[in-house]
């Protein structure tokens, strides 16, 4: 017996007979659909399928596929030699009633942007809501300061703090080394090299330590506040501690804020010490300006206010980017894909709301005169 | 004598110090429904997992479709793993694609058929397991428990296996619709020659659908055979199983 699917066709008189024989089964049949594909009979086909030695659902499929379009075209299409486990396989598969469904059409692209933005626009409604919602049970805990889940509150300060602190250093060094190199050429054109103690000094305290820090801790801390939320969403974690009475925002949300908070001015304030360090090793090696003498000018150099106002931004950036990654791990829903999505949204969204607040902050300030 | 399709000897699973299974063995052959019972952390479940190449075992031999489990090179396995369909507990359907496309996926990957006829055999399959057509264009999250395992379904039977596994087929559902699911299964065994490997705790299913079975307990296998014979067993594992005497199944 044959181990491949056959099928040979024969022409009598306008009426085309298809010998099949072989095993109509999967591995099979293309090229079986490739002869059929080409096939143009002229009025009426007759299947002798008697030869059959094995036929699976796919065989049957293929026979109906080619059965409808000819049978579409005004040809008879035939059927001889049928045996009684071809004909219980097809009851089997076309018993029930194929419903032709129609899919579903594409909407217009009016459609989908109206879409986007009532979704965005909602999304900020609930972000609102969510704040809202965190601060009333803020509330409750420091009225309730038992309620205050310290323990959790010390964990994240290490997860997010400690274990931040080589990465941070790394890319503080770095800004260092950059702004240094950048700023010493500019420099030396003027003789002014002693200036780059003031442009490092002022510049890394005040904007970029926070800002590299910032951004170092949205990728790395708050990623990981929405994946650690948005699993617990889908295991069906949250509801289990809402029904024992555990409010989400007292166990989950308000610890990874306060320890965010806590933690944020004391890493830019690492950040500061590193990314200086970084330009005063440049100096060095590019101009000559030893330790002592860079420190020395340093003192005069670097007002309080500078550093203050880099420390500041600490507990804020930290707000930001602390909310909108626990509440996009809320959104999560129980499918795997919308962890990465939510993880994606929480690090955009972060980011951007840190540089908006920055710039927030720097019209404010000069606002002020500061 | 028939065909044997899966054949176990002395295999021995430990997880660190802890032995799941210790020396067991089991037959399972062509066109019949199996079943791998015990109670929960018997390692019927382990067992299942060893069989569809999941997990290792320590030692003993595993033969599934003429294959040594233990010596198959990587391209036999890919071989043998289109031979059969498996059915997870929780459907395992992949999140990210539609019904449709989760069965034509395997179509797409393992044959070169025309758009035109996949989209017929999707049709097929889905109509095979009783979902209604416009499940094909719903995603994963979507679909309620039971269309889940019927999708499910329909996607280990994608390729006409000859081997089917099924991990709890009748979990979560509503007495009504196990009651389909097994009739359905039954049906597909006898039409498409199929053998059915599962792990079950339904004893309506374990009453009516299931040929022979082995019973998992104490790192052993209790006892296999068919329900008749080993309800004649006096065994404490066997009278808890099926709590004879009481109100569960009579012989």
């Amino acid at each position: 017996m044959s181990n491949n699917a056959v099928i040979t066709i024969e022409d009598h008189d306008g009426e085309t007979l298809l010998r099949c024989s072989g095993s109509w089964t999967i591995p099979h049949l293309s090229t079986i659909e490739s002869k059929l594909s080409r096939l143009r009979p002229d009025s009426s086909v007759i299947w002798d399928v008697s030869d059959i030695s094995e036929l699976d659902s796919a065989g049957i499929a293929l026979w109906h596929l080619y059965h409808r379009a000819f049978e579409k075209e005004g040809i008879t299409s035939e059927l001889i030699g049928v045996n009684e486990t071809h004909s219980k396989l097809y009851s089997l598969l076309y018993s029930s009633t194929n419903d032709t469904f129609i899919p579903p059409a594409h909407p217009s692209w009016l459609y989908s942007l109206g879409k986007r933005s009532y979704t965005n626009m909602q999304g900020v409604v609930q972000f609102i809501t969510f704040l809202g919602e965190a601060f009333v049970l803020l509330f409750y805990t420091l009225s309730h300061p038992s309620k205050i889940r310290y323990r959790s509150i010390v964990a994240h300060i290490f997860s997010t703090g400690t274990a931040a602190l080589p990465i941070i250093a790394v890319s503080a060094f770095l800004i260092g080394v950059v702004i240094a190199y950048q700023s010493i050429v500019q420099l030396q054109k003027f003789g002014a090299d002693i200036f780059i103690v003031d442009t490092i000094g002022i510049s890394l305290t005040r904007e970029l330590a926070p800002l590299i820090t910032a951004i170092v801790v949205a990728g790395r801390s708050g990623s990981a506040f929405t994946a650690q939320i948005g699993a617990m969403k889908m295991t069906q974690e949250i509801d289990a501690m809402k029904t024992m009475g555990f409010d989400p925002f007292i166990f989950l949300v308000w610890p990874r804020v306060i320890a965010l908070m806590i933690v944020m001015p004391l890493l830019i304030f690492f950040a500061d010490i590193i990314g200086i360090f970084g330009g005063m090793v440049i100096a060095q090696a590019q101009s000559n300006l030893s330790f002592t003498e860079f420190i020395h000018r340093l003192q005069g150099a670097l007002a309080l206010k500078h550093y203050m106002i880099g420390i500041i931004k600490g507990p804020f950036f930290a707000f930001l980017i602390a909310m909108v990654s626990t509440f996009r791990g809320f959104q999560v829903s129980s499918n795997t894909e919308s962890i990465g999505f939510y993880t994606t949204k929480s690090v955009v969204n972060s980011i951007f709301l840190v540089i908006a607040c920055d710039a927030l902050f720097s019209i404010l300030l000069t606002e002020l005169k500061l | 004598m028939r065909k044997v399709i899966i054949e176990g000897r002395d295999i021995v699973t430990a997880f660190g110090d802890t032995i799941i299974h210790d020396h067991i063995s089991c037959t399972i052959y062509e066109n019949e429904i199996y079943a791998l019972l015990g109670g929960s952390g018997s390692g019927k479940s382990t067992l299942l997992r060893e069989m569809i190449l999941l997990q290792s075992y320590q030692s003993g031999t595993l033969n599934v479709l003429g294959y040594d489990l233990a010596a198959i090179t990587p391209l036999q396995a890919q071989k043998l793993r289109t031979q059969w369909g498996v059915l997870f507990q929780s459907g395992a359907l992949y999140s990210s694609l539609s019904v449709g496309e989760n069965i034509a996926m395997l179509y797409r990957e393992y044959t070169d058929l025309s758009p035109k006829l996949i989209d017929e055999l999707v049709a097929l399959k889905i109509d095979l397991v009783g979902l209604p057509q416009h499940a094909r264009y719903l995603f994963p999250s979507e679909l309620s428990g039971g269309m889940i395992k019927r999708a499910a379904l329909a996607r280990a039977l994608a390729l006409d296996p000859k081997l089917l596994f099924l991990d709890e087929p009748t979990s979560g559902l509503d007495p009504l619709s196990s009651r389909q699911f097994d009739a359905l299964i039954r049906q597909l065994r006898d039409l498409l020659g199929l053998t059915i490997v599962m792990v079950t705790h339904d004893l309506d299913t374990i009453h009516h659908s299931i040929d022979r079975f082995a019973l998992l307990g104490d790192k052993k296998v209790i006892a296999e055979g068919r329900l008749s014979e080993v309800l004649q067993i006096d065994h404490p594992i066997v009278d808890y199983f099926f709590q004879k005497g009481s109100y569960g199944i009579q012989g």
